[in-house]
């Protein structure tokens, strides 16, 4: 199977790799995916107090694409806001990582890696 | 110490022609390039002879009579000629039923399958978690209408080494006729067709270091067992396997497995020290698992699953060895390995699986190279696993609820 360039550089040398404390209340984490299925994402972001995203941690068991869609996100979402992060869209991250098709769910499933952390820390933020 | 990468490692895919097989093959390429069947000339003659020889050497290694030799084109085929042949041949007497093991090579799976669409029915036995055939259980899949028993002596990605004796004394009793591939034992394993209760065995050539392309398939004469050939022309091969002889390839043959019968003992031991230091340098890594039984094994062969590590990063991670995956790529998704199933293997392990393959030109230097990459790649991935985390903290993964997709 033939990687792109960007998936490699991914793979080789993810970005953001970690654990951030997630009883923190400023932190949100997002969980998807099942082993069976042969993908597991962990996604955690953490806010400030003007509500941007200042840190991304995220673990992945998956293959090369997956772990690649998930370090890129990592990276997409510093700076910006829930509601930004929240617009990332999966053909996005296809697009960035030139995924092939058999490889899209690995992007539709960090779209939803995002939107679980998000709604774990909206969750968790008094309203 | 310098390796070169890739280092081989799969040696039960496919070995190397050892240059001392090249070597007397060439000859009958380009000089000696008679037809053996040519009879009115000694171009005919020489390759005739040559053949003959090497039919000699292949008989030897199994300790059979050269005329209970068959040249064919490969395991493949001497599995499909056995299996169809002998079904066909006694069917009309003995009945339309076959014996075979979930863990057998597609060659003979689907050479079984091929004879249901024909009318025959299969039982296809689960092994036991180790891998072995439990013979009551085999016992109890016999009918009377049961004509062909087929197992295999090695299995090709477990290595396991099935009890032979035992199941063909039991086909013996129940006047079944019992095929056994051997593609993955000659070298290996000691065979004696003497006091094997065999009646049909299948042999390959580049298994054994030599040429792809040809094989053979052993065809009992006392008691002699028919087969209605497969392949029909010039009534080569006692009409059995019609074609011309390719006299290189099994010149090849003959030569690979007359090295394997003067060196296959002293081999073997020096192979068992190199596969015992690769099994004790992985299991230095947590969470590893040995498919198939260690004992009943080849020492060739070390088939192993990582837990927590995902099959298609695992792949990715180790192209500096060349070596099997527990996955097959097909072109949607990834398949575990029929065989682990089998073994009740979940996907995940089965995925998470490589097959090491050791063989006759694999260094101490190799091994240690292949340690120290499988404990760094291993590492890595599993810093990058939710999984394996999980598991460190002590959850109980298969108690999760995990949001399929």
């Amino acid at each position: 199977m033939a990687y792109s360039d960007k998936v490699l550089d991914h793979y080789e040398n993810p970005r953001n790799v970690g654990t951030l404390d997630k009883n923190d209340p400023n932190v949100g984490t997002g969980m998807v995916g099942a082993p069976a299925c042969g993908d597991v994402m962990k996604l955690q972001i953490k806010v400030n107090d003007s509500g941007i995203i200042e840190d991304a941690k995220f673990k992945t068991y998956g293959c090369g694409s997956a772990i690649a869609s998930s370090s890129l996100v990592t990276e997409w979402l510093k700076g910006k806001t829930l509601d930004q992060a929240a617009e990332i869209k999966n053909s996005a991250i296809a697009e960035e990582l030139a995924l092939p098709p058999v490889k899209i769910h690995c992007s539709v499933l960090a779209e939803d890696a995002i939107k679980a952390a998000v709604a774990d820390l909206k969750s968790k933020q008094p309203a | 110490m310098t390796v070169h990468t890739p280092i081989y490692l799969d040696y039960s895919a496919t070995t190397p022609v050892d240059p001392r097989v090249a070597e007397k093959m060439i000859p009958y390429i380009t000089e000696h390039f008679g037809n053996p069947a040519s009879r009115s000339h000694s171009f005919g003659w020489t390759a005739e002879q040559a053949v003959e020889e090497a039919r000699d050497e292949v008989a030897k290694l199994v300790n059979a009579d050269p005329r209970e030799i068959v040249w064919t084109s490969g395991a493949t085929e001497s599995n499909n000629l056995a299996i169809k042949g002998a079904a066909n041949f006694y069917s009309s007497t003995k009945g339309k039923h076959i014996i075979t093991v979930q863990t057998e090579h597609k060659a003979v799976i689907d050479a079984v399958r091929d004879l249901e669409r024909q009318g025959f029915t299969a039982t296809y036995l689960a092994p036991e978690p180790n891998g072995l055939i439990d013979l009551e259980k085999f016992k109890a899949a016999i009918r009377p209408d049961t004509v062909l028993a087929s197992v295999m002596l090695v299995n090709n990605e477990i290595g396991v080494i099935q009890d032979i004796t035992a199941i063909g004394n039991i086909c013996r009793e129940n006047n079944i006729i019992f095929h056994v591939d051997a593609a993955q034992a000659t070298g290996k394993v000691a065979i004696d067709l003497e006091t094997l209760p065999v009646d049909l065995m299948s042999f390959s050539a580049h298994k054994t270091y030599g040429p792809k392309g040809v094989g053979a398939l052993y065809v009992r004469r006392k008691p002699r067992i028919r087969i209605e050939a497969q392949m029909h022309g010039g009534g080569h091969e006692r009409g059995m396997r019609s074609g011309t002889l390719a006299t290189h390839q099994i010149v090849g043959m003959g030569e690979a497995f007359r090295l394997a019968r003067l060196e296959m003992q002293t081999e073997n031991l020096e192979i068992l020290r190199l596969r015992d230091r690769l099994l004790s340098g992985l299991e230095e890594i947590d969470e590893v698992y040995v498919n198939g039984d260690m004992s009943q094994r080849v020492p060739h062969n070390l088939n192993i699953s990582f837990n927590f590590v995902e099959g298609e990063s695992l792949i990715m991670a180790v192209k500096d060895i060349a070596v099997s995956s527990g996955s097959a790529c097909t072109s949607a998704s990834l398949e575990p390995s029929y065989v682990l199933r089998a073994l009740g293997r979940s996907d995940e392990l089965a995925h998470s699986s490589i097959r090491f393959s050791i063989g006759r030109f694999t260094t101490e230097e190799d091994i240690d190279y292949t340690i120290a990459l499988m404990k760094g790649k291993i590492g890595k991935l599993r810093e990058l696993s939710p999984l394996w985390e999980m598991h460190l903290d002590g959850i109980d993964l298969s108690k999760v609820e995990w949001t399929a997709h």
